[in-house]
């Protein structure tokens, strides 16, 4: 069976943001980018898959503009077969992600759609989720394990009580959380074959999407800060001042 | 204006997130349903109908519903979404699974984890783990919007003695199954909703060591709470970490043991209104946000901390 997967170029994850003086946006200049942490970790399992004789191909898609081709690289180098990039002018929202993503899923046929389940820029977790009610297939989200069975797949999911495994008809989207797996290194011979791996090229018009905008960010800040605190010296110390400064215990 | 929110239950018990995101559409300043959707939940139903100033509760009670599968309760919210303006839902990992599906059938943008109303289409939400704070606007008619609890002190869970209406449509889509879930079981208050919250990290060094908290735990009331690399290391389980990723929090106490506090953690736990750090290393960038910093070895300062208090 074909795998999907789905990618996003973002800043590094040790890179602290800023909000521009303006509020206009977060300052990107010069920043290091890099595949979103979570999506890594899908195209990671995808490639398990493949490993494992379960998957017969793994497809890597990414939405943006031109550069983050440099990502679908990175998943290529890391065993995916052969990329697809959905190429947009600017941020797209997540929505019109999704139908983008719909786009792809139904010129290529995958049973398997794997993604992050969000993207550590803006956290919003939804594109996995969208994408499910727009191709009308169940979802594993924070999945922590998965394993195909025949026409199906189980998913155990972190959730807020605890694990819960559910089984979903294939085809079907799982979006990947942080203990699905580990990701591999990609081997300086990896990088150069990815070079050569296969890339398609598609706008959202030959996907017969309109780039829509529902959302307006309308400007950033930085958070409120923390006043700066006092080092105890002891125990003792803090305790008194938990009981008697801060008044957080009695 | 009329505005629906979607109470965050397990069929027997409301939980408070509901009654944040229930400040959260006061805010909005429309009229206010909730819906309870799951199996057997009529008890939920009339906790939510206690809440003061709500409308209607809305009941879709079917076992389509018990186990929160977002393929089908995303259907249910989306077809009930036809009478109002605007849908929220707590932020928890029930809210974050389905909403994006009831957004999508709807074929409107998620607002996700909004920390404050500015009116009634401006909201301002958290981005890159919490560095920058953006202000965004919906074009939308129909809102579709998921509530950081934290961000909201909750509305009054009583006084209220709104009427409760069956929903009896069924949306079984027919395409996922309820397996198993292993829920963690525990005396202490819940993560999320707790006054008091002692976390541990990797400087705990095993999940024995994690009973060292338990005593301190017991005394202030706290709920017990983790770092990632602690529950990565599998010391603890998942349900325990805090952080970008997992649970958000605000106690009023916040106490962080052998975490060296990595910005994904902060932006689990900075809102807290006092936080204590107890790190032997004294660079940790926990001490950056502590009010109360101690440098010690937590093996030591656990016992003494244990006995004092």
């Amino acid at each position: 069976m074909k795998v999907l997967v789905a990618v996003k170029r973002v800043i590094d994850y040790n890179v602290k943001v800023r909000a521009k003086a303006d509020g206009s946006d977060v300052d990107l200049n010069n920043v290091k980018m890099a595949i979103n942490p979570f999506c890594e970790i899908a195209v990671e399992e995808a490639v398990r898959l493949r490993e494992a004789g379960v998957a017969s191909e793994v497809i890597v898609v990414s939405v943006g503009a031109k550069q983050c081709q440099e990502q679908i690289r990175t998943a290529l180098a890391l065993g995916a077969d052969r990329g697809v990039h959905v190429e947009t002018e600017g941020a797209v929202e997540p929505l019109v992600v999704a139908k983008l993503l719909k786009g792809v899923v139904d010129k290529e046929g995958p049973q398997l759609v794997i993604l992050g389940k969000q993207s550590i820029d803006g956290d919003n977790n939804q594109t996995g989720q969208m994408l499910g009610a727009l191709a009308n297939m169940p979802q594993g989200t924070f999945a922590s394990e998965i394993a195909v069975d025949g026409d199906k797949v189980n998913v155990t999911r972190e959730v807020d009580a605890g694990m819960q495994t559910i089984s979903l008809n294939l085809p079907a989207i799982v979006t990947a959380d942080l203990r699905l797996n580990e990701p591999r290194y990609a081997s300086l011979p990896n990088i150069m074959k990815a070079k050569k791996k296969p890339l398609d090229v598609f706008t959202p018009s030959d996907l017969g999407v309109e780039v829509t905008s529902h959302i307006t960010q309308l400007r950033v800040e930085p958070p409120a800060e923390r006043q700066a605190g006092i080092i105890v010296e002891s125990v003792e110390q803090l305790v008194d001042k938990l009981k008697n400064e801060a008044k957080v215990i009695s | 204006m009329s505005t629906l929110v979607i109470a965050e239950h397990d069929n027997s018990s409301l939980k408070p997130a509901t009654l944040s995101t229930v400040a959260a559409a006061q805010a909005l300043g429309a009229d206010i349903d909730i819906l309870v959707a799951g199996g057997n939940c009529a008890a939920v139903a009339d906790q939510a109908a206690a809440i003061a100033g709500i409308g209607k509760v809305l009941l879709a009670d079917n076992a389509a519903y018990e186990h929160q599968l977002a393929e089908n309760v995303s259907l249910l919210i989306a077809d009930v979404a036809a009478s109002y303006d605007n849908i929220l839902s707590p932020d928890t990992s029930n809210g974050k699974n389905t909403m994006p599906r009831v957004a999508a059938l709807l074929d409107v943008g998620q607002i996700s984890d909004i920390i404050a109303v500015e009116s009634a289409d401006t909201f301002k939400r958290p981005v890159y783990a919490g560095n920058v704070i953006a202000t965004v606007q919906s074009a939308d008619a129909k809102k579709v919007i998921t509530v950081r609890s934290t961000g909201f002190d909750p509305a009054a869970g009583d006084g209220g003695s709104a009427a409760i209406e069956a929903v009896d449509a069924v949306h079984d889509a027919g395409i996922s199954a309820f397996v198993s879930e292993e829920v963690a079981v525990s005396d202490r208050p819940e993560l999320t909703a707790a006054s008091v919250v002692i976390s541990g990290g990797r400087g705990m060094q095993n999940g024995e060591n994690f009973k060292m908290l338990e005593g301190i735990a017991d005394k202030l009331g706290a709920a017990i709470g983790a770092s990632r690399a602690a529950v990565d290391a599998g010391f603890v389980p998942n349900d325990m970490q805090v952080g970008q990723t997992g649970k958000i929090v605000a106690p009023d106490l916040y106490i962080a043991v052998g975490i060296s506090g990595a910005i994904q953690h902060l932006a689990g736990m900075k809102d807290s209104k006092v936080i204590v750090a107890i790190n032997k290393d004294e660079d940790a960038p926990i001490f950056q946000v502590a009010d109360y910093g101690l440098v010690a070895d937590l093996f030591d300062a656990l016992p003494e901390l244990d006995a004092a208090l």
